[in-house]
């Protein structure tokens, strides 16, 4: 969390780090994009030791491949349960998102301000989501992808288009308040509770803010994408 | 009246609402809680089913999550960021 001082105001904002300009633009880099280049390098280093270890892949599975193998049948499965036989094709998308979001999600447990706690991380997803969803539509049924916004009667439009746009706001929205409320929840207990309370304590709360909602946000969010996209896959 | 200003009566209203805007939280609980009911209904009478029920049943609480969310983002902005002041 953002807020971990011991002594002091509650503190759970995006802080700016450091201040650049581009193309006459301000930016800033923010806490959000170090956690999401400490989490990147992470899962580049996780991946770099898997591959390492399932070149050298024995019969008999030691610790490290088997919890590789183990991860990837169960991605797969997930996969597959939703999707069925077009699960291969997005396997790749899916499980980068999946890992993502779960090592942004518990990196709030590390001292990171957790990253999927800025609407521009998770608007970023679900816009993803969304042109994935518009490709397939359009690649897989043609014209029926604009004509079924018209159905079951013409005059229903506007609402359908609605409830298309509303889609990836929806599927970010959720990810980002469920974080953003544990990060709320966490600084404001490092910051105004009396210090007899700080220890010890906090660590159901980060078990329930960080590692449970952040794995069943993250499960929720590939769900929602799969079911989305195999929607429009016939 | 004498001594609050404009300013301070922006404030105490922003927080006012922002207690107001919590109460969509109790539409999320019940809906929630009804999920969980029916799904151990369901895992009582077959229970080899018991993990297909559960993720079912995450999905949909977890979209139902979603007004009360809603009225959280509400809250949280009116809280924190302070936009009227």
């Amino acid at each position: 969390m953002g807020g971990i001082s011991l002594t002091g105001e509650p503190d759970f904002m995006i802080h700016g780090v450091h201040r650049f300009t581009m193309f006459g633009q301000e930016l800033w880099i923010t806490t959000t994009t170090i956690g999401m280049c400490i989490t990147t390098i992470f899962i580049l280093i996780l991946a770099v030791i898997a591959h390492g270890k399932l070149k050298r892949a024995t019969e008999v599975p030691g610790t490290v491949q088997n919890i590789v193998e183990y991860g990837a049948e169960m991605l797969e499965k997930m996969i597959g349960s939703v999707m069925g036989k077009n699960g291969g094709k997005f396997f790749n998308y899916i499980g980068t998102i999946f890992l993502f979001i779960l090592f942004c999600n518990i990196g709030g447990l590390f001292g990171l301000r957790t990253p999927t706690a800025d609407f521009g991380v998770t608007f970023t997803l679900g816009v993803f989501t969304f042109l994935i969803v518009n490709y397939q539509g359009i690649k897989n049924r043609k014209i029926r992808h604009f004509t079924s916004l018209f159905e079951p009667f013409p005059i229903l439009f506007p609402i359908n288009l609605i409830g298309e746009i509303a889609n990836p706001i929806s599927l970010s929205l959720r990810l980002f308040g469920n974080m953003v409320s544990g990060v709320i929840l966490m600084g404001l207990w490092y910051g105004m509770m009396p210090i007899f309370v700080k220890i010890g304590i906090p660590s159901f709360l980060h078990v329930y803010c960080d590692l449970f909602s952040g794995a069943i946000q993250t499960y929720v969010f590939c769900m929602l994408t799969m079911v989305y996209v195999n929607d429009k896959m016939e | 009246m004498n001594g609050i200003s404009g300013q301070d009566f922006i404030l105490g209203c922003s927080a006012i609402g922002a207690g107001l805007a919590m109460i969509a939280g109790i539409g999320p609980g019940i809906g929630q809680g009804i999920a969980a009911g029916h799904a151990a209904a369901a895992v009582g009478r077959n229970p080899g089913a018991k993990s297909d029920i559960t993720s079912t049943m995450l999905l949909g609480q977890a979209v139902a999550e979603t007004t009360g969310l809603y009225g959280f983002a509400v809250a949280a902005i009116l809280m924190f960021l302070k936009p009227f002041s």
